[in-house]
């Protein structure tokens, strides 16, 4: 699905990258606080959902390859890194919906588990 | 004498070193993204390079956590790039126990900013073909991490 009807699915609003939504299509998506986890067990390419706004969250989705952010339950990254997300042409949204509704809400319209399965134990 | 052997202990093809500041997490990331960059513009495959980004990444986020100020330097050889890091600050007193996955000595402050799983060296050697690290407690660690081209 289009990251335009990601935006609409998850009542979320764009913060940087307004430019892509329609030619960024979402397949996988992963959902973690920890980054490191992200770096250990994503698989490039993918959608990141977390409530961690912080600079770190930018840069590890530009780190692994990952198509676009939602920061869930309110959170908004800040200026900083939204200009940042802008210039490096990686998609931010927001909602004010909790972690396990979106989870829910993308499992249910085909999106799939970004994991490689391989990695964890 | 070679040019180069299979460790990347040869003269590189190119070198390029980068100043990273501990406790400044808001930059935290910004070398190892401009690595990335440049690894893209000599064309590495996009798998080699996020191999090496996350190897960066999780080394750079140590100096920002742990550390004073460090230095990353990447070098490409013909046949393997090279990570290197090296900071002043209070090293590691037990390395195996460091490599371990989960062990982590990370601060809330640290996890809030969304690191301090245990995870990151874990990270390294799982990206890295080779990993060797050194520390002396109280004067700070070096990290080199060898990724295969070929
Ligand atoms: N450059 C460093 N200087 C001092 N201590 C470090 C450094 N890198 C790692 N460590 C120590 O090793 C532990 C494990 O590191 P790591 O695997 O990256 O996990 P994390 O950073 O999530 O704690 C850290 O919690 C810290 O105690
Ligand atoms: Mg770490």
């Amino acid at each position: 699905m289009t990251l335009r009807a990601v935006q609409a699915l998850l009542e979320a609003r764009t913060v940087a990258g307004q430019r892509f939504l329609d030619e960024v299509t979402i397949e996988t998506a992963g959902a973690a606080d920890l980054m490191s986890d992200v770096l250990a067990y994503s698989r490039s390419g993918t959608l990141l959902l977390t409530g961690l706004a912080s600079a770190q969250s930018l840069s590890t989705a530009d780190i692994a390859d990952m198509k676009a952010i939602i920061y869930v339950r309110g959170k908004q990254p800040p200026a900083e890194v939204v200009a940042q997300a802008e210039a490096r042409g990686i998609p931010l949204l927001c909602t004010t919906l909790g972690m396990f509704e979106c989870c829910g809400r993308l499992y249910q319209a085909g999106v799939k588990d970004d994991g490689d399965a391989s990695l964890r134990r | 004498m070679p040019a180069c052997d299979a460790e990347g202990t040869g003269k590189p093809l190119l070198r390029q070193g980068y100043a990273v500041q501990g406790g400044d997490f808001l930059a935290g990331g910004t070398v190892s993204t401009r690595i990335k960059d440049l690894l893209k513009e000599i064309g590495l495959s996009p798998a080699l390079i996020r191999r090496a980004a996350i190897c960066c990444y999780e080394a750079e986020m140590n100096v920002v956590m742990y550390a004073r100020q460090g230095t990353m330097t990447v070098e490409i050889h013909p046949r393997e790039l090279v990570i290197r890091v090296e900071d002043e600050g209070p090293g590691i007193p037990d390395v195996e126990l460091a490599m371990q996955e989960g062990y982590s000595t990370a601060t809330d402050f640290m996890r809030s900013r969304g690191f301090g799983a245990g995870m990151g060296l874990p990270n390294i050697r799982r990206n890295a073909d080779l990993l060797e690290i050194e520390s002396v407690v109280g004067r700070g660690t070096s990290l080199r991490a060898v990724i295969r081209l070929v």
